[in-house]
């Protein structure tokens, strides 16, 4: 350990508090913690839980940016707290808040149910039309590597709500389906083993669907994995018109991968014995 | 997907809107080529230049098609800005309605002056 690592500075978070049993509007809390350079804001908050204040609530589980639980609003942006440093964005003061666009279950916790209807209503996952298939598989699908790189920086999308929280059209209308969700539709509509892209396009093409995004691209700059659901959003239209408009290229039916067969010997090697067992 | 439907004609009718008003910013400000299309001289909106357009079909054509798109543009603009305030479907259905209402009534009172100009321009241009 650095000599600098053992060094603390006050940092005053200002956490937002609310609970619905007893509280009728959202406030904010101050605590005073001794931060060091490397402490994450996640490390903060389990420091006043465990010292200043156990009633304080959020959600976490890996502490490693790959859960998606603890996505909260931190000096105004929506972020990850586990992978975001104090000392990386606060010299005096840090604002914690719950994720906007979201109704609060209490503290930092929002309820997420809204977007994962939302999420499920998109069908995200593979559909497959061929009913003899599915109940018998003969094999794996063959996936080239220019067809997997078609969706799979989309594939790395955690669900941990904060696009949802940054998009400015969400926060007026409740109904929009959101950036995770139609990124999650991309997602699927590209994969070349996937046949459900026409019922997804029931929703996505709807009132409350990819149409009215506004494009602030707001979503792809906040994703903490890189993920572009701007992109994903403007790639959905274009496929909603183009299937409107018949003008839609026909995909080539999935491939499947079929196995080495039977061995051939190869020429001068003896045959392997008799099996006796 | 009905949404589809509708913005994409209405990402036509912008195209549509663009080259309409194109002809019109040409025809009114652009004196070398306009005088095609103003032949007695002067201002480009004159009593006279202007009857001479009216007095042909395509102009009267050409009104009521940019009426058509630039009012389906505007409503179905105004359309997506009220349903980003969380409404009821009922009360989403309902602003639909008026909306189809209001731009059928306005077409077809702008159609109605338009076709009462070309034949007062038809006329003006015999008598």
């Amino acid at each position: 350990m650095s000599e600098n690592s053992k060094t603390t500075r006050p940092i005053n978070f200002h956490v937002a508090r609310y609970n619905p049993e007893r509280d009728r509007d959202p406030y904010v809390q101050i605590y005073t913690i001794p931060v060091r350079a490397g402490m994450t804001v996640l490390d903060g908050l389990h420091y006043i839980k465990e010292n200043l204040d156990a009633s304080l609530a959020w959600r976490y589980s890996c502490r490693m940016g790959v859960c998606g639980s603890c996505g909260m609003l931190l000096n105004g942006h929506p972020t990850l707290a586990c992978n975001t440093q104090i000392l990386h964005i606060a010299t005096t003061d840090l604002t914690v808040g719950p994720l906007p666009n979201f109704e609060i279950i209490r503290d930092l916790v929002p309820d997420l149910l809204t977007m994962f209807e939302k999420h499920r209503s998109l069908k995200p996952y593979i559909v497959r039309t061929n009913e003899a298939e599915i109940n018998d598989p003969q094999g794996e699908f063959y996936q080239s590597p220019a067809e997997l790189e078609r969706y799979l920086q989309f594939s790395y999308c955690i669900k941990c709500g904060c696009c949802m929280a940054a998009c400015p059209t969400l926060a007026t209308d409740a109904r929009y389906l959101g950036p995770m969700p139609m990124a999650a539709a991309q997602r699927y509509n590209v994969d070349t083993r996937d046949d459900g892209r026409r019922d997804r396009n029931a929703q996505t093409g709807s009132a409350h669907g990819a149409f009215r995004c506004h494009y602030a691209g707001e979503c792809s700059r906040v994703c903490p994995k890189g993920v572009d659901p701007a992109k994903a959003i403007q790639h959905l239209k274009r496929q909603l018109v183009l299937d409107y408009l018949h003008l839609a290229r026909r995909r080539k039916p999935c491939q499947k991968l079929h196995g080495p067969g039977p061995a051939k010997p190869l020429p001068n090697i003896p045959a392997a014995p008799a099996k006796t067992v | 997907m009905s949404e589809t439907k509708y913005w994409t004609w209405h990402m036509a009718a912008g195209v549509v809107i663009l080259f309409l008003l194109g002809l019109h910013m040409t025809i009114m400000h652009v004196g070398s080529i306009a005088h095609m299309f103003a032949p007695f001289g002067g201002e480009a909106i004159s009593k006279a230049n202007s009857l001479f357009r009216d007095g042909h079909l395509l102009f009267t054509v050409t009104y009521i098609l940019l009426l058509a798109v630039a009012l389906y543009h505007g409503l179905y603009g105004l359309r997506t800005i009220l349903f980003e305030l969380t409404l009821k479907p009922a009360a989403e259905k309902a602003i639909t309605f008026v909306l189809l209402i209001l731009g059928l009534g306005l077409l077809g009172l702008g159609t109605w002056g338009a076709l009462a100009a070309h034949a007062i321009a038809k006329v003006g241009i015999r008598g």
